[in-house]
């Protein structure tokens, strides 16, 4: 029973997941940006603005000129994700990828630079005057459920052990549209009910972010406005 | 004379010290109404109309989908607050609406409460509200507190330019009736006289012919202004207040120095008599088009072969980065130079050429910073490298100027501070806002001061030698304090023919 109420749930996050991002991902693919407004200075080509995007994303390089403490707790959080992330890929896998291997003993400690990220992102919500007054509820929401997401893991990792051997049987099941037998263990079903809420709240949250930035026109585009005509369809209907 | 609201500056320890929120401080801070005749004169409605939200609200959607920024900026955001202590106008006014973030999230209420899953069914969660009249004064009060400098989008983690937002909020102002009289007026002389000033033709070529005498006075040498001169190589765009209003006309005496040494033929427009393109700060695509459509027809008509701007910080964005989409293709131009081409460019290249001769010492009574005008740094460029925008500028300070010292690093170059006055701001009733705006910027030149007696500042931007020759009183400097760079270069070159031969043997003897 638990497994199909289970399963339901991750069928239908991964739907609105996909279906959500992937309808955002077109229409901002689809909309035109009728100017040139990269901020500059920005790089010439193509390639230079491929390395800027690298840097961006992977080091928060504008975040890091702007400041160092939300930098910090950002990118811990941020990187420690994808450590979890890739961790996690051994549940969906058989046999687990050789990387993911490598990865595990630095994807188990790198819960705890989420758990500090999150902390010190949470805490400049509540001290810091400018900070608190941009806050909305749904902002401390977001903080909760991954705080939530993240504890809840670390509990089954560090404190109580589920049996996990039944979840990755569990899981790979599902890819397989195979329904199984779930272990009933409340942390457990704690932890994959707020991951799929985060799934399903993606495509209407914030956390468009992650899309965003790639089409951000400020830092996507080339700064190459007098060497090459650019013009956006509905502008181009204006000349005729 | 004391200034009279002179308790009212903030004191600032350091450029970039963060104040205290504090909330409503600017709330009744807003500039005059567009009239019926300026709303007319820019193709909007006269007045507010009965049915203005429905429009707002279909210009906002119109808006989502024709420019990806807008959507995606609106999208994006996550609140972590960088941008938060970066705005000139927080840091001076200490109104919590200033800081970038919640300046977007004026009119992002509005679009989550109408147009998102979110907004439209959880709208308390997400922080979203309704439409309303209130709404829409708030937007016109903050809109025009914020100058579409673009400081914030450098440190913003996705690049979220606070700038598009306003533009699209005044545009969405505009399409119901809600203008700007200060952009709106202009914009409209601008279509009808060709510049913004309202000057015509024959009190620009009046002006033009004093400035040639004015030149042969003081150096002996004949040195042209031509307007309308069909087959010049090169047509000369620039702001207005260059043909009037000091410092911006001993900027205008250096260009033409330039030209005449350069020994290129040249030419001023009368059709396109101004550089300026208040269109950009009001949004919209069409007038900005419009504008500069009217180069377009002036370059055509003179059948020039190249095309120079002034020194004008909005108008070089303009002209840099849109006016190869607005007015291009530029295919009738000589293809060996760029369309447009900033007029350091040209100086600078002469200078590397060594087509000019430069007395330095000229300008030794100047001890110099230079203040990087927003829409240069943040929003355009010069040369083929980028930054080039920041270098060249100095490159030829230093080659006329023996005395030149950097403001802080934290408040030049890409993370410069605006003057106070960008983005369709300049205009009386907002002295309050603009002096307050100023005060990052005047405490970093104050510590120059201290540190190495700067005495003046050199800019490239008309509306920031206007805003400082006017703010820089109120923070005890000289209003010739301000000088344009073209300014420090007319002291410094020496015409051929100028001064006799004394002078040239003297310089042999020194080499």
């Amino acid at each position: 029973m638990l497994g199909y109420i289970y399963a339901i749930l991750f069928y239908a996050a991964t739907a609105i997941l996909v279906i959500g991002l992937a309808s955002k991902i077109w229409i901002y693919a689809r909309t035109p940006a009728p100017l040139k407004i990269p901020t500059t200075p920005a790089p010439k080509t193509r390639s230079g603005v491929v390395l800027r995007m690298f840097r961006e994303v992977v080091f928060f390089e504008s975040l890091y000129k702007s400041n160092k403490w939300i930098w910090l707790f950002g990118w811990m959080f941020h990187m420690g994700m994808w450590l979890v992330l890739i961790r996690h890929l051994r549940y969906f896998t058989q046999p687990v990828w050789g990387w993911v291997e490598l990865a595990q003993p630095f994807g188990i400690y790198a819960a705890f630079a989420m758990l500090i990220g999150l902390g010190g992102l949470w805490a400049r919500r509540v001290l810091v005057e400018r900070i608190k007054y941009i806050t909305n509820p749904s902002d401390h929401l977001m903080l909760a459920l991954l705080m939530g997401i993240v504890l809840s893991g670390m509990m089954m990792r560090f404190v109580t052990r589920t049996d996990i051997v039944s979840v990755k049987v569990y899981m790979l099941g599902l890819m397989r549209f195979d329904v199984g037998y779930m272990p009933a263990d409340p942390v457990l079903m704690l932890h994959l009910f707020l991951v799929a809420t985060l799934m399903i709240v993606f495509p209407v949250s914030k956390l468009l972010h992650a899309p965003g930035v790639f089409f951000s026109p400020s830092r996507n585009q080339v700064d190459n406005p007098r060497e090459k005509r650019h013009i956006a369809p509905w502008a181009a209907k204006l000349e005729s | 004379m004391a200034p009279k609201d002179s308790d009212d500056i903030p004191r600032m320890h350091h450029p970039l010290e963060i104040p205290k929120l504090k909330c409503g401080a600017m709330e009744d801070s807003a500039p005059y109404p567009a009239s019926p005749a300026h709303q007319a004169s820019v193709g909007f409605p006269e007045e507010l109309l009965p049915d203005w939200k429905e429009r707002a609200l279909a210009k906002m959607k119109d808006l989502a989908e024709k420019n990806r920024a807008f959507k995606v900026y609106l999208d994006a955001c996550v609140k972590c607050g960088a941008c938060t202590d970066k705005c000139h106008y927080f840091l001076g006014t200490g109104d919590p609406k200033n800081m970038p973030v919640a300046r977007q999230d004026l009119l992002r209420s509005v679009y989550r409460r109408y147009f998102t899953f979110a907004g439209k069914y959880f709208p308390k969660l997400v922080g979203a509200r309704d439409l309303t009249e209130e709404v829409l004064d708030e937007w016109y009060s903050y809109y025009h507190q914020c100058s579409q400098c673009r400081r914030c989008s450098v440190f913003c983690p996705y690049g979220i330019d606070t700038a598009e937002i306003s533009m699209a909020a005044r545009e969405i102002m505009d399409v119901v009736g809600k203008g700007q009289k200060y952009c709106n007026e202009i914009i409209g002389k601008v279509h009808v006289v060709g510049n913004n000033l309202g000057l015509q033709e024959k009190a620009l070529r009046a002006t033009l012919e004093d400035l040639e005498e004015e030149i042969e006075e003081d150096t002996g040498v004949s040195v042209r202004l031509p307007l309308d001169e069909k087959g010049a190589d090169i047509l000369l765009i620039t702001p207005s207040a260059d043909f009037f209003a000091e410092p911006h006309i001993e900027g205008l005496i250096g260009y033409a120095k330039v030209f005449h040494e350069a020994g290129v033929s040249w030419t001023i427009s009368s059709h396109a008599s101004e550089a300026a393109n208040f269109g950009l700060f009001i949004g919209s695509y069409e007038n900005m088009r419009k504008v500069s459509l009217r180069i377009r027809k002036a370059a055509q008509d003179l059948g020039v072969k190249r095309i120079i701007f002034g020194e004008c910080g909005h108008a070089w964005r303009v002209a840099y980065s849109f006016l190869n989409t607005l007015a291009g293709p530029w295919d009738f131009l000589d293809p060996k130079y760029p369309v447009p081409q900033h007029i350091l460019e040209f100086t600078w290249d002469q200078i590397q050429r060594g087509n000019l001769k430069l007395d330095k010492s000229q300008n030794d009574h100047i001890r110099l910073t230079y203040h990087d005008s927003c829409n240069v740094a943040r929003a355009s460029g010069m040369g083929d490298q980028p930054g080039g925008q920041f270098e060249i500028p100095r490159n030829v300070i230093r080659a006329v100027c023996n005395h030149f010292y950097d403001m802080d690093r934290d408040t030049i170059r890409e993370s410069t501070f605006c003057c106070g006055g960008g983005g369709g701001l300049l205009t009386d009733e907002l002295m309050d806002l603009r002096t307050k705006g100023a005060a990052p910027r005047m405490t970093a030149l104050q510590q120059v001061t201290e540190e190495h007696g700067v005495t003046h500042m050199a800019a490239i931007c008309a509306i920031c030698k206007t805003q400082f020759s006017k703010v820089m009183p109120k923070f005890g400097y000289d209003m010739e304090s301000i000088v344009s760079v073209h300014q420090l270069v007319s002291n410094a070159i020496v015409l051929t023919g100028q001064g006799g031969a004394e002078d040239e043997d003297g310089e042999e003897d020194a080499a």
